[in-house]
């Protein structure tokens, strides 16, 4: 069967990685590339890489970096980041890219999702969302999780899949940070109503945490994190090895 | 030098890197000379069946690719490997290369489990087939090991050369080989180290 999948997250500003980065054992602790080959020496199961800069030259940087990863790193490559045109899904696509996330951009222009689908198909096409309680209901927000678009997360995302999105990643800015665990009711939210791989984001500070999620939700496919992994608080083979220990097809 | 076969369908960037990252030398073309004189063949492949052989077709190589084969090895990876087949049932039926006997069909009709999601996406457990473990293929790989799919047609009725599988909730083909020619359902160069021991090993067939 498929395994679960664990997924470190690389947020790479001006050719660096930002955000959380106190990364034990490595000279350049915020240097992509050496990241990169750290963590795919621990056993990631895939990469994902937000383009933060907002810059022309910071997005000629990440481009760079993308292509340096993509020539020694065998593992699926996801990117996001300022992604609104199909130009920018080809620019990334070429530098070794296997995967484009969307968020902003799909806001901005749903019609992203099935112009790109359809080019490259749906595996290459994933939504991301950052979601957040307000009055009970699950709701989109965009720019980094600062401004409430009005409009519901759940039916954003289902249209999102019925659009062309081949998997999901669902942020929930309820729980970032928070470190006690994913959103699992909001995940659970979002299952019922897509049937696509939906990857959790948002939440995990322990191996547990991955555990509870893979355990007691198997629509989930995937764990997602950044810190934590980045400064060593959970190794990914560690996490791996337990995660395998408690039932859970994991590629070790 | 291993010659990939460039019919202008997919993203070549990776499998060319892992070749690289081997010390391997290798030559994306679409002329028959380099073809001919290249000591292996690559033939890979993402996309629709029918367009991927129309432009396969297109680019005159199939009588070359034909010819090659009875003297040196080729790979087919992902559509790539499809193509190898008689024939393939996405979106209508189409005609393949015929190097190997079987069809290619759609996952989603023959999945036991209606749970599971098409595509069949992510990491999956490469089960070798008993008495094929010695294959040359494998010369690198232990048994357990896991690979990188990305598909949702998937050939069947190819028993007789399929050399390994996947479980999702059926044996998916992962492996197949007719004499010179093997495929790979599984991206080789997606699939980490795995992958690159697999590439090693079909270069030193």
């Amino acid at each position: 069967m498929i395994t679960k999948r664990i997924i470190p997250c690389l947020d790479v500003k001006d050719g660096r990685v930002v955000k959380g980065v106190n990364f034990a054992g490595l000279q350049d602790r915020a240097d992509p590339v050496e990241m990169a080959r750290c963590y795919n020496a621990a056993g990631a199961d895939e990469l994902v890489f937000y383009d933060i800069t907002a810059s022309v030259e910071g997005r000629g940087i990440f481009t760079d970096i993308l292509r340096r990863v993509a020539s020694e790193i065998f593992i699926p490559l996801t990117v996001g980041g300022g992604i609104r045109t199909l130009e920018d899904f080809d620019r990334v696509l070429k530098c070794g890219a296997d995967k484009v996330s969307v968020n902003s951009g799909a806001i901005q222009n749903p019609n992203i999702i099935p112009a790109a689908a359809q080019r490259y198909g749906n595996q290459c096409v994933v939504l991301s969302a950052d979601i957040k309680r307000v009055d009970g209901r699950f709701m989109l927000f965009a720019r980094g999780g600062r401004e409430n678009t009005g409009i519901d997360a759940l039916d954003w995302l289902e249209s999102g899949v019925k659009n062309g999105a081949g998997e999901l990643v669902v942020n929930s800015i309820d729980t970032d940070g928070v470190k006690n665990g994913f959103d699992l009711e909001l995940l659970d939210a979002v299952a019922k109503r897509c049937a696509v791989p939906i990857i959790a984001s948002g939440g995990a500070g322990k191996p547990e945490d991955f555990k509870e999620l893979f355990l007691s939700h198997p629509n989930i496919d995937a764990g997602l994190a950044a810190s934590i992994f980045h400064t060593k608080q959970v190794d990914i083979h560690d996490l791996k090895v337990y995660l395998r220990e408690n039932g859970i097809e994991m590629r070790l | 030098m291993i010659a990939i076969i460039d019919y202008g369908v997919g993203n070549l960037f990776s499998l060319e890197s892992s070749l690289k990252s081997l010390g391997l030398h290798s030559a994306v073309t679409r002329d028959a000379d380099v073809i001919a004189k290249a000591d292996r063949i690559i033939l890979p492949g993402v996309g629709a069946f029918a367009d991927a052989m129309e432009k396969l077709e297109a680019t005159g190589l199939v009588p070359v690719i034909r010819e090659e084969v009875q003297s040196k090895p080729l790979l087919g990876i992902c559509l790539g490997m499809q193509l190898l087949f008689d024939k393939s049932y996405e979106y209508g039926e189409h005609k393949g290369l015929g190097l190997i006997p079987g069809t290619v069909c759609p996952l989603a009709d023959d999945l036991k489990d209606l749970s599971l999601k098409v595509p069949h996406i992510g990491w999956n457990r490469l089960d070798l087939v008993p008495g094929r473990e010695d294959d040359p293929l494998f010369r690198y790989t232990k048994p357990g090991e896991y690979v990188y799919y990305v598909h949702s047609y998937y050939a069947k009725n190819c028993a007789a050369n399929t050399l390994a599988t996947s479980e999702y909730s059926i044996p998916v083909t992962g492996a197949v080989r007719s004499g010179n020619v093997y495929g790979t359902q599984f991206h080789p160069e997606k699939s980490g180290d795995t992958g690159l021991r697999m590439l090693k090993a079909f270069a030193e067939l």
